[in-house]
């Protein structure tokens, strides 16, 4: 994974996301879900916590990466969550289509749980075409509202999101950044003034973006 | 509508102790988030690697005693995502100690932020570095110019110092109910209410003192 050879590749260069896809879904992949087991098993004792025991058709709640590793051996089934439905996903995107309209409530990580669940237990989704279909509209509305309206401007030194998604965040973060950073150098007139009197004097800023190709005019 | 109670119960720390892998998670979302070197989690590192060792320990006797193959795999997943927040977590401050090399042994503040270790490689770093500049450049250079550290002679600050650009905004989330200066000292007065589970885009300057304490993560 590129990412992990540079892991401050997010940091510096300007247009790629500050954690991976893979690192997104891993930060979800510690979601509590539930199973129902169909064997015995006794508690697993793990360094990120306590699970079990495991006894034929009694849910319980474990993490998404467990499940999904129970799922893949054929030992449980999964309970989708309330929110992953046809009628509530059909309420949201309705909502989320209404112009003007605020982010709807999901799941801080229902895009990457609702790709795990697509991936690895389909069979335990009613409609589960349909659900995906939703999903899938849902976050393009929510995309093309993200590209449009961030949140709320508090002057030029913050911006409040209401129900922005993990992927959403991390998708928009470059962007964000840069825009953000623009406002506010621009708020600021005398910071600017001083740093072009200065420039030759000020502690210049770490920058290993790669040197861009000069376009040929 | 969907209720908050399956909003996502993972991100927020529960009341009660809170797992190593959750805080190792947030050490290391902070450290890939943010512009500068966070305090080193001494603490936390030394409990995760005798955690990661003991389960390994465990693991080569559960394969020696014949246990369900199942639950060997299971216990190895466990301790493979331990070890790559702990692997990351350090990988990640290692990189940012050779952009900010000198940086980081400007002062004691600075230094105080990295282990022991990381000191080493830090002071290692920095005089190969050095060596390098003054062999291959600067002593060729006339006099006035000839600082590691400084463009010329008569710079005020050590110009010639990459420093991390704390002005840039991250994306960030708030664990508690508190009041939070948009401003700097001197600059307007505006506060803003933190809430639990807000969400912003901020300035890394005004939340740096929230995430150290814990009031805030960056996400």
């Amino acid at each position: 994974v590129e990412t992990e050879i540079y892991p401050m590749a997010g940091q510096t260069d300007p247009h790629v996301s500050l954690f991976s896809p893979e690192e997104v879904e891993f930060m979800a992949e510690d979601e509590l879900v539930e199973i129902v087991p169909n064997m015995n098993m006794e508690p697993l004792n793990f360094i990120a916590g306590d699970f079990g025991r495991f006894i034929p058709q009694i849910p319980i709640q474990v993490p998404l990466w467990l499940a999904v590793a129970l799922k893949r051996r054929g030992k449980c089934t999964f309970r989708p969550p309330g929110w992953l439905s046809v009628d509530n996903l059909t309420q949201v995107l309705e909502a989320e289509r209404e112009p003007q309209s605020k982010f709807q409530a999901l799941p801080f990580s229902y895009v990457e749980i609702a790709r795990l669940l697509f991936d690895h237990a389909r069979d335990d989704i009613p409609d589960m075409y349909m659900v995906r279909s939703l999903v899938e509209d849902i976050r393009d509305v929510r995309l093309h509202k993200l590209e449009n309206n961030l949140g709320t401007f508090l002057g030029t030194s913050a911006v409040k999101m209401e129900n922005v998604s993990a992927m959403e965040v991390n998708l928009v973060r470059p962007f964000a950044r840069r825009a953000l950073e623009a406002f506010y150098k621009h708020d600021k007139p005398e910071v600017v003034a001083d740093r072009n009197t200065r420039s030759s004097r000020q502690p210049r800023e770490a920058n290993d973006e790669p040197r861009r190709p000069l376009r040929q005019r | 509508m969907a209720s908050s109670s399956d909003m996502g119960s993972a991100d927020f720390e529960s009341l009660s102790s809170t797992s190593d892998v959750e805080l190792l998670k947030r050490a290391w979302r902070n450290e890939k988030a943010a512009p500068e070197i966070l305090p080193y989690e001494g603490d936390l590192v030394e409990r995760a690697k005798g955690q990661i060792e003991l389960v390994e320990e465990n693991i080569e006797a559960y394969v020696e005693n014949g246990i369900d193959p199942l639950v060997v795999s299971l216990y190895q997943m466990d301790l493979d995502r331990t070890q790559f927040l702990l692997r990351s977590y350090l990988r990640v401050r290692l990189l940012k100690i050779e952009k900010f090399m000198f940086h980081s042994l400007k002062s004691e503040e600075a230094e105080s932020r990295l282990s022991e270790q990381e000191k080493v490689f830090a002071r290692r770093c920095a005089d190969d570095l050095a060596k390098h500049f003054e062999e291959s450049v600067l002593r060729k250079l006339p006099e006035n110019y000839q600082s590691v550290l400084k463009q010329s002679l008569i710079s005020e600050v050590d110009d010639m110092v990459p420093e991390p650009h704390l002005d840039t905004f991250v994306a960030c989330r708030s664990k508690s109910h508190f009041t939070l200066n948009l401003y700097e000292e001197g600059e307007s007065t505006q506060t803003e209410e933190m809430y639990r589970g807000d969400l912003y885009f901020i300035r890394y300057k005004i939340v740096k003192g929230a995430i150290e304490s814990g009031k805030m993560d960056l996400i």
